[in-house]
């Protein structure tokens, strides 16, 4: 038993490195069985253990962030304890905020995380807990590490149009911005359609889902995809990660006989509901940085009454270029973006994409994901390019 | 007839129904902080009360408010009714949806305290004018339409039934005649002091300590659900209730059908919820401001099933007409009879008498269960004398742990496993597996048993966790609570319920599932194996439990874990 929790553990810890938010062997797992078990020894051993006793939960990760995400992180939590307010959309609806602990206690870390699924210890990194299994700790991790991004350039464009970058701000940015991995350029061939049979189909979705996580469009754990094959919609679960995606897709007759998409993407009524208005069959959702960053970007921001609710109350027509930016929130609220993606992203017989607000992403494709896929990357390159741009900076390396 | 109620702070509404009075006495302050409300409030209560059998009249039901009851939270309206468990003794604790939760709570009252007897069959009702006991006349004995009718005004009620009149073990109650109100027998308690309806009407809602943080907490509560595909999806409670369950048992294979013979049922396709939906074009209803309304009621008035009652009507009973289930179910909400627990009756019967139940013979069967008053024998499907919800324990490994060792009985929600091993929140975990479901049990009872405490939807608990009620308990209150904090109320409250059962002779045998889940396997198929649920898996994650819980191998408090839960004892002497 011991050792398969220690199993468990390296797995938790490699997925971490391999998703790119720590580097190989930095990341620490403790998960309880019977017994508690590192995946490796740490330094930080007994203050794990401290807090898995503490909390009661079965699993701590502790996570120091690779980087650009060390740099982020590092400032935002100097510059905004006792906590980090995420701006994007999905951090706020599931994590609130990021309580920045004050010193590396086990009793100031565990006062942290008894509120919070996750917080930031400056010089050490993210520390997230699972009740159930390290899976929500490594979902906790990979959002922080999102929210800290986004929030960090989103908040820098803002504060460079408003002429209020200072020297630490200003050097941070430029740290951060050197360690950028580069934007995504080649996109790779993926399976050619029209898919006619479920086996196909179900395959062609697993590829273009890995293919997007790998061209860093999404972490693993956000994003969704569906096919439409006559009147069938085969559609990621909800909570399943983009890059492991078979088995966890539910097949969902669109003309809702059945209850089959109980377990479905949160986003399965807006993918349901662009099936009714648009012919083309493949729908690809991802959370790209700077087109959710863009999105966010407002030139009327200081003097706008809904400065604060720009991601359900937007009022302007928006664009990133010739990509449409709609409000709207998670799932099937009466805010929700069921209700303001789909026109959008359907209107003129077919937009390539859209970006929700303060988000992600949804592109589609005819009978196959090579055009939603290509469509996303195009949609981030521009917006990366645009981010840049908007700062008068012509290239990202200078 | 008591003095008028003051809005708050809370107060504890004594009623002795054999003096015909009722009383009213502040809340001790500092039992409100260990026990806010609901669910921990009632144990607290009931254990610091003598041991007495259910029937007895010195035997005290609770009806308490989540301490949050009064607020509009979304699901956040519920009360707990709690007593002795007819069948087991020890302790029944139930959620009780709807309108009556916050209307005590708009009363200012934590509690309802409900002892003695009365010489017929009354209602308690209360109003912003105090507290009053209204004879019902033969209401009781004509159906639970006709004592909802028989008491003032309301905005939330709750009614027995002529099963209870009769003293049937299936008894159930039902809140405001939409919700049902289970396990069978749950009624019994409340029937044998003769009291066969509380029904409030509200005041104003109580003010926060910070009403801005409030809606904060609120907005944040309603943003998660809105994301919960289980609740507001396209397929999910919001538009059919749970009966939308039904679906993903049968794809998962985990559909009790045939006395829980088998786990599939070659005609579950046609007790697809949206088809009998687009027949009947239901409203939905539901508790008040309820963003996703799980009740479904036809244009002729009648109340489409839950899902429990929706496959125990059907699958459970090799029956596939999903008009004949909607017609029993009518037969049971009259009556007053638990649907779920009929029909693992009738199940259990046609097995024993080895020829199934013929659609024709369905309702005359529950006419005849509620005439057999209390000498029908309890479901032997059942744990603690509570039928198995539908749900087959060989499908679900943490939700078979959960219904074994619920001090209640068996509740699909009490746990909070179904979240994780069917409906992938807040991440999927493998349902064939024992692995760390000790732990799931654990924490997911401490989390219901928290919201429970507050007034949640046991729903809910699929979107809203304990940071947000703790993000709403601050704000009311005006004095931080941290999700922890609240989580460590909820361990309390079920120690305490589990001091109780212990108290009353309950032990580990109690807290197990019939034998024929761990010796017969389920319906395999379509690539998913169904073995039978391994005993010595079960038997080592049960223990690991009982360690969690401070419990001693046998399932009962350890001296030490009774020691750190002592200074809850109630103060009250009543
Ligand atoms: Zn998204
Ligand atoms: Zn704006």
């Amino acid at each position: 038993m011991a050792d398969l929790t220690a199993a468990l553990a390296r797995r938790f810890a490699e997925k971490l490195a391999a998703a790119g938010l720590t580097d190989p062997g930095a990341a620490v797992a403790a998960c309880l069985d019977d017994r508690l078990a590192f995946s490796r020894p740490s330094p930080h051993e007994e203050f794990l253990a401290g807090l898995v006793d503490r909390l009661g939960v079965g699993c701590v990760l502790l996570a120091p962030p690779a980087q650009p995400h060390r740099i982020i992180l590092e400032f935002l939590a100097g510059r905004e304890a006792p906590a980090i307010r995420p701006r994007d959309c999905e951090t706020r609806t599931f994590f609130h905020d990021i309580p920045v602990i004050a010193e590396p206690t086990v009793e100031a870390a565990a006062a942290a995380l008894s509120r919070r699924k996750g917080a930031y210890l400056p010089g050490v990194g993210i520390l997230a807990h699972g009740a159930l299994s390290p899976e929500q700790a490594f979902v906790t991790v990979s959002s922080v590490a999102f929210a800290g991004f986004v929030k960090f350039f989103a908040d820098f464009l803002a504060a460079s149009r408003a002429g209020t970058v200072d020297a630490a701000y200003a050097a941070a940015f430029a740290d951060a911005c050197r360690t950028l991995p580069p934007p995504p350029t080649v996109v790779p061939p993926l399976a050619r359609g029209p898919f006619s049979d479920h086996e196909t189909m179900l395959a062609a979705m697993a590829e273009a889902g890995r293919a997007t996580v790998e061209l860093g469009l999404v972490d693993s754990v956000f994003g969704n995809i569906s096919y439409n094959l006559d009147g069938v919609l085969a559609i990621s679960q909800t909570g399943a990660a983009l890059d492991e995606l078979p088995g966890a897709m539910d097949l969902v007759p669109l003309d809702g006989s059945s209850c089959a998409g109980l377990t479905a993407s949160s986003e399965l009524a807006a993918h349901a509901a662009l099936a009714a208005l648009d012919g083309r069959q493949a729908i690809l959702h991802g959370h790209p940085r700077f087109a959710v960053i863009m999105s966010m970007d407002c030139e009327d921001l200081a003097s706008c009454p809904q400065r604060e609710r720009c991601h359900v109350d937007c009022a302007r027509e928006r664009y990133a270029g010739e990509t449409p930016i709609v409000p709207g929130e998670v799932g099937c609220g009466p805010r929700g973006l069921v209700h303001t993606m789909p026109p959008a992203l359907a209107a003129g017989g077919g937009r390539p994409g859209v970006i929700v607000c303060g988000h992600g992403v949804f592109t589609m494709g005819g009978q196959d994901f090579g055009e939603a896929l290509a469509a996303l990357c195009a949609i981030e390159t521009s917006c990366r390019a645009r981010y840049f741009a908007a700062l008068g900076i012509p290239t990202e390396t200078s | 007839m008591t003095p008028p109620m003051e809005h708050a702070p809370s107060h504890i509404l004594f009623c002795d129904l054999s003096a015909g009075a009722c009383r009213r006495e502040p809340l001790d302050p500092g039992l409100a902080r260990q026990a806010p409300g609901g669910r921990a409030l009632a144990a607290v209560f009931l254990a610091a009360r003598p041991r007495a059998a259910w029937d007895a009249p010195e035997a005290a039901v609770v009806l308490a408010p989540g301490a949050l009851a009064g607020f509009d939270l979304p699901g956040g309206s519920f009360a707990v009714l709690a007593g002795t468990n007819p069948h087991a003794g020890g302790i029944v604790s139930v959620a009780v949806p709807g309108g009556l939760g916050r209307a005590l709570a708009r009363l200012g009252l934590a509690a309802v305290v409900v002892v003695g007897r009365a010489e017929a069959p009354m209602a308690v009702f209360l109003d912003a004018d105090g507290a009053r006991l209204m004879p019902l006349g033969p209401a009781a004995g004509q159906g639970t339409a006709a004592v909802l009718a028989a008491v003032p005004a309301h905005d939330g009620a709750l009614a027995a039934g002529p099963a209870a009149l009769a003293g049937s073990p299936l008894a159930g109650l039902w809140a405001d005649g939409l919700h049902p109100v289970g396990p069978g027998g749950v009624a019994l308690p409340l029937a044998a002091k003769n009291c066969f309806a509380v029904a409030a009407r509200a005041m104003a809602a109580p003010a926060p300590a910070d009403p801005a943080a409030l809606a904060g907490a609120k907005a944040a509560m309603e943003r998660l659900i809105a994301a919960a595909p289980a609740l507001a999806g396209p397929c999910g409670f919001g538009h059919y209730g749970t009966a939308a369950l039904l679906d993903l048992t049968a794809g998962r294979r985990m559909l009790p059908t045939r006395h829980f013979r088998e786990t599939a049922f070659e005609a579950a396709g046609r007790l697809s919820a949206p088809g009998l939906f687009a027949r009947l074009s239901p409203r939905a209803a539901g508790c008040p401001g309820c963003p996703t309304p799980c009740r479904h009621v036809a244009a002729d008035g009648g109340v489409l099933p839950d899902g429990d009652a929706w496959s125990h009507l059907t699958a459970l009973l090799g029956l596939a007409d999903p008009e004949l289930a909607v017609a029993a179910y009518a037969v049971c909400r009259q009556a007053g009879l638990f649907a779920p627990g009929a029909a693992v009756v009738l199940a259990g019967r046609a097995e024993a008498a080895g020829r199934e139940l013929v659609p024709d013979a369905l309702l005359p069967a529950l006419a005849d269960l509620v005439a057999e008053g209390a000498e029908l024998a309890p479901p032997a499907m059942a744990v603690k004398g509570a039928a198995l919800p539908a749900f087959d324990p060989r499908g679900a490994y943490g939700l078979a742990l959960s219904l074994a060792v619920g001090p209640s009985g068996p509740d699909a929600w009490g746990g909070l496993c179904l979240a994780h091993e069917l409906l992938r929140k807040p991440v999927a975990t493998d349902r064939f597996s024992f692995a760390g479901k000790a732990r799931a049990v654990y924490l997911g009872e401490n989390a219901a048993a928290a919201a429970a405490s507050l007034g949640g939807c046991p729903l809910y608990g699929l979107a809203v966790g304990l940071e947000e009620w703790a993000l709403a308990l601050s704000a009311a209150r005006g004095e931080g609570v941290s999700a922890a904090a609240l989580a460590g109320l909820g361990a309390r409250a079920v120690f305490v319920e589990r001091a109780i059962n212990a108290r009353a002779g309950l032990r580990a045998a109690d807290d197990d599932l019939p034998a024929r889940f761990f010796a017969e396997p389920g319906s395999s198929g379509e690539g998913i194996a169904v073995p039978p649920l391994p005993r010595e898996d079960f038997l080592a994650a049960r223990a690991a439990y009982y360690r969690l819980r401070g419990l001693d191998p046998d399932g009962r408090p350890t001296v030490e874990a009774a020691a750190e839960a002592a200074a809850l004892e109630s103060p009250w002497p009543i």
